[in-house]
């Protein structure tokens, strides 16, 4: 009997050796006259277990990982492919992985079981439920849809989606976009990149939603050149959506028209700001523009655009085919429906966690992700890139909700928590994130521009010991400049992990020998 | 790993691909991607003919290529080696890695090895954050990269057969 197999095929797994553990098994297989058929799947995301091989059962899937080259012999005397067997590596059904379990995937239900670009696959766990759906109602009847969803912009903004879309349904034109803003440059996230290498439909899908619900016929999706294994893939999947009548003219005999292109970025962290990305899609330097007019009323070209984020069109197919009512009912207060956490930095396991807002950032980084992946003390967590707060201690009870940590001064952002032991010297990371500002910045405006230049030097002159006191006086002061009058939130929330570093990690500031009271000037 | 086929410049394949893009909408950046990834770089003769065919001045096609980490205006070494030196790859040892880098290959960012073999370049993450330091070659990720393991992937730079065009 042949036996089927999943070996993960995402970036990460690829990055931690799948290509090659697939490569061999197969080798292996045929030596050993095993009949095994290999199929790559996307990724579960449990990254401390990549590679993670699969064994389909009539029980379920089996699960080995971290499966490492040196691994194979042993699997193989353990005949693994029987899935419910005895090794070391052996996790047992992979539904059951407390992880995974105590999960609610509801963008992120198909990833890792699927072969990315399998139709059938995607069809089978309803793939396209909610576009048939769709196909069948009318503009209004989608964005009241969405709007009574509750969703909010995923990309960190956390704007409501359906009124967006209602003010793009609402703009008089010929022609209108939607543009998938996939430039996912916040370092700790990831969600993105596995929409689009895993379950690349699913985004398909909710942009030809997006088109009929505000009468766009043209998509694009701004993906950045980091990310080149998406940009195969969108591409592949784009290539078949086209050839089984799912997009281009007549969709599926509708009538309906929906287009879809990938653009590449070229390396520039502004471009996730949504009006640099138009500037950039129409061929221009990255520079922000000013607000208003919306990108909703002048978006592309001068035409209304809906820019979405990645998780928030992918969450679209969910709210058609289940129901608004099934994603609102999912999380607390204003923040509606499951957010894609990620884990990363000095995490033990790593990964991503779809939850519905609500529970404590502590459950996340202890439960889940079970402290650092050294084991020395946690310290400090910047949530939400690298425009977020560094949380102390004190915060790590904090809810996650979109207002509860605003309440604290801090943001979700994109859902990526970054954690840091305790050898971290926080004032080296408020350098950095002025460097990368300096990097960044479009320079459009001057206290993003120059700001984050005299950030480095302030804050390299605090680190020397050069009239500490004063310095970090300048330092708060050049803050509030940046925060009240940047022209986006490039400039305007890149103080944020300095002050917080500033006001929960002083110490690190301090710790030059140099005497803090001395009166040079500044 | 595969070594990208560059060629060397020539007006006339030059020529060929701004043909393919410029009618497209928003046509600079795609045009200018398909330039790098033919010749490795964007010589300064492609500026002119881009500028051309998009009816845009030299200015604002420099413009836009100085604008964008991604593209370069000098041919670089046969592998750039991409270093992320964002948050994430911090908290587990980039700092290190990045410092180590430099030193081993002896060049600063942006710059290429004596020997022309490898271009050092610094990336603002790749998606890999679970699992850093992370570093790119062409179009391969590489995870859980140390000191040993960064030697373990020059040292295999260094013994790649290259192809030849």
């Amino acid at each position: 009997m042949v036996q089927r197999i999943y070996i993960p095929s995402d970036t990460t797994a690829k990055a931690l050796g799948a290509d090659r553990i697939a490569k061999l098994i197969d080798i292996m297989a045929n030596d050993q006259n095993i009949e095994l058929d290999i199929k790559r799947n996307g990724t579960r995301a449990l990254y401390w277990l990549e590679p993670l091989i699969e064994v389909d059962t009539a029980q379920g899937r089996f699960g080995f990982g971290p499966v490492k080259e040196a691994d194979l012999e042993s699997l193989f005397a353990a005949k693994f492919w029987q899935g419910d067997v005895e090794h070391p590596l052996a996790l047992g059904l992979v539904d059951d992985i407390a992880y995974l379990k105590h999960q609610q995937r509801l963008t992120f239900a198909r990833i890792g079981e699927i072969d990315p670009l399998s139709l059938s696959d995607y069809q089978k766990l309803n793939g396209f439920n909610g576009l048939k759906k769709a196909l069948t109602m009318d503009s209004q009847a989608l964005v009241d849809q969405v709007k009574e969803s509750g969703l909010r912009g995923r990309g960190g903004a956390a704007f409501p989606t359906g009124i967006k879309w209602q003010t793009v349904l609402n703009a008089p034109s010929e022609q209108k976009y939607i543009v998938c803003n996939a430039d996912e440059g916040d370092s700790g996230t990831f969600a993105d990149r596995l929409v689009m290498e895993c379950d690349p439909f699913m985004l398909i899908e909710g942009m030809i939603i997006a088109g009929l619900a505000v009468g766009a016929t043209q998509g694009y999706i701004y993906l950045r050149s980091e990310y080149p294994l998406a940009y195969k893939t969108l591409n592949q999947a784009i290539g078949l959506a086209y050839g089984n009548n799912l997009l281009g003219r007549d969709i599926q005999g509708s009538g309906k028209h929906f287009d879809l292109e990938v653009r590449l970025g070229a390396g520039a962290y502004i471009c996730g700001e949504e009006t640099s990305l138009l500037e950039s899609l129409e061929g221009k330097r990255g520079l922000v523009r000013a607000k208003p007019p919306l990108p909703a009323i002048v978006g592309l070209f001068g035409q209304p655009t809906v820019v979405n984020n990645v998780l928030s069109l992918a969450a679209v197919p969910f709210i058609l085919d289940q129901g608004a009512k099934a994603y609102a009912d999912c999380g607390m207060g204003r923040s509606r429906g499951t957010l894609p956490f990620q884990l990363a930095g000095n995490v033990k396991r790593g990964g991503l966690v779809e939850l519905a807002f609500g529970p404590k950032l502590s459950e996340l980084m202890f439960d889940f992700g079970g402290g650092t992946r050294n084991g020395r003390p946690l310290r400090a967590v910047q949530v939400g890139g690298p425009l977020g707060a560094y949380l102390p201690e004190s915060q790590w009870d904090t809810q996650l909700d979109y207002e509860e940590f605003a309440k604290e001064g801090a943001v979700l952002g994109h859902g990526g928590v970054v954690m840091f032991d305790d050898t971290v010297d926080m004032s080296e990371q408020a350098r950095f994130s002025m460097e990368f500002c300096v990097a960044e910045s479009c320079g459009k405006c001057t206290p993003c521009r120059i700001g984050s230049t005299r950030g480095v030097e302030v804050i390299d002159r605090i680190r020397a010991g050069v009239n500490v006191n004063s310095n970090i006086e300048l330092l708060e002061d050049l803050c509030e400049t940046m925060v009240d009058g940047s022209l986006c939130a490039m400039g305007g929330m890149t103080p944020f992990p300095v002050q917080s570093a500033m006001k929960h990690f002083r110490d690190d500031f301090m710790k030059s020998t140099v005497s803090a009271t001395n009166t040079e000037e500044v | 790993m595969t070594t990208p086929r560059f060629v060397t410049w020539e007006p006339s394949i030059g020529q060929a691909i701004i043909e393919e893009f410029k009618a497209k909408p928003g046509a600079l950046l795609p045009l200018l991607h398909a330039i790098q990834d033919r010749f490795s770089y964007i010589p300064e003769d492609a500026v002119a003919l881009i500028a051309g065919a998009l009816k845009l001045s030299r200015a604002e096609v420099h413009g836009v290529i100085s604008f964008y980490h991604h593209f370069r205006t000098k041919q670089p070494g046969r592998h750039v080696v991409e270093v992320c030196r964002a948050e994430a790859c911090q908290a587990v040892g980039a700092r290190h890695l990045e410092a180590y880098a430099k030193s081993i290959l002896d060049v600063q960012y942006h710059q290429t090895t004596a020997d022309n073999n490898i271009t050092l370049e610094p990336v603002y993450c790749l998606g890999n954050c679970s699992c850093g330091p992370s570093v790119r070659v062409g179009d391969e990720i590489y995870a859980e990269v140390d000191t040993q393991r960064f030697d373990e992937l020059i040292e295999s730079l260094k013994t790649e057969r290259l192809e030849v065009q």
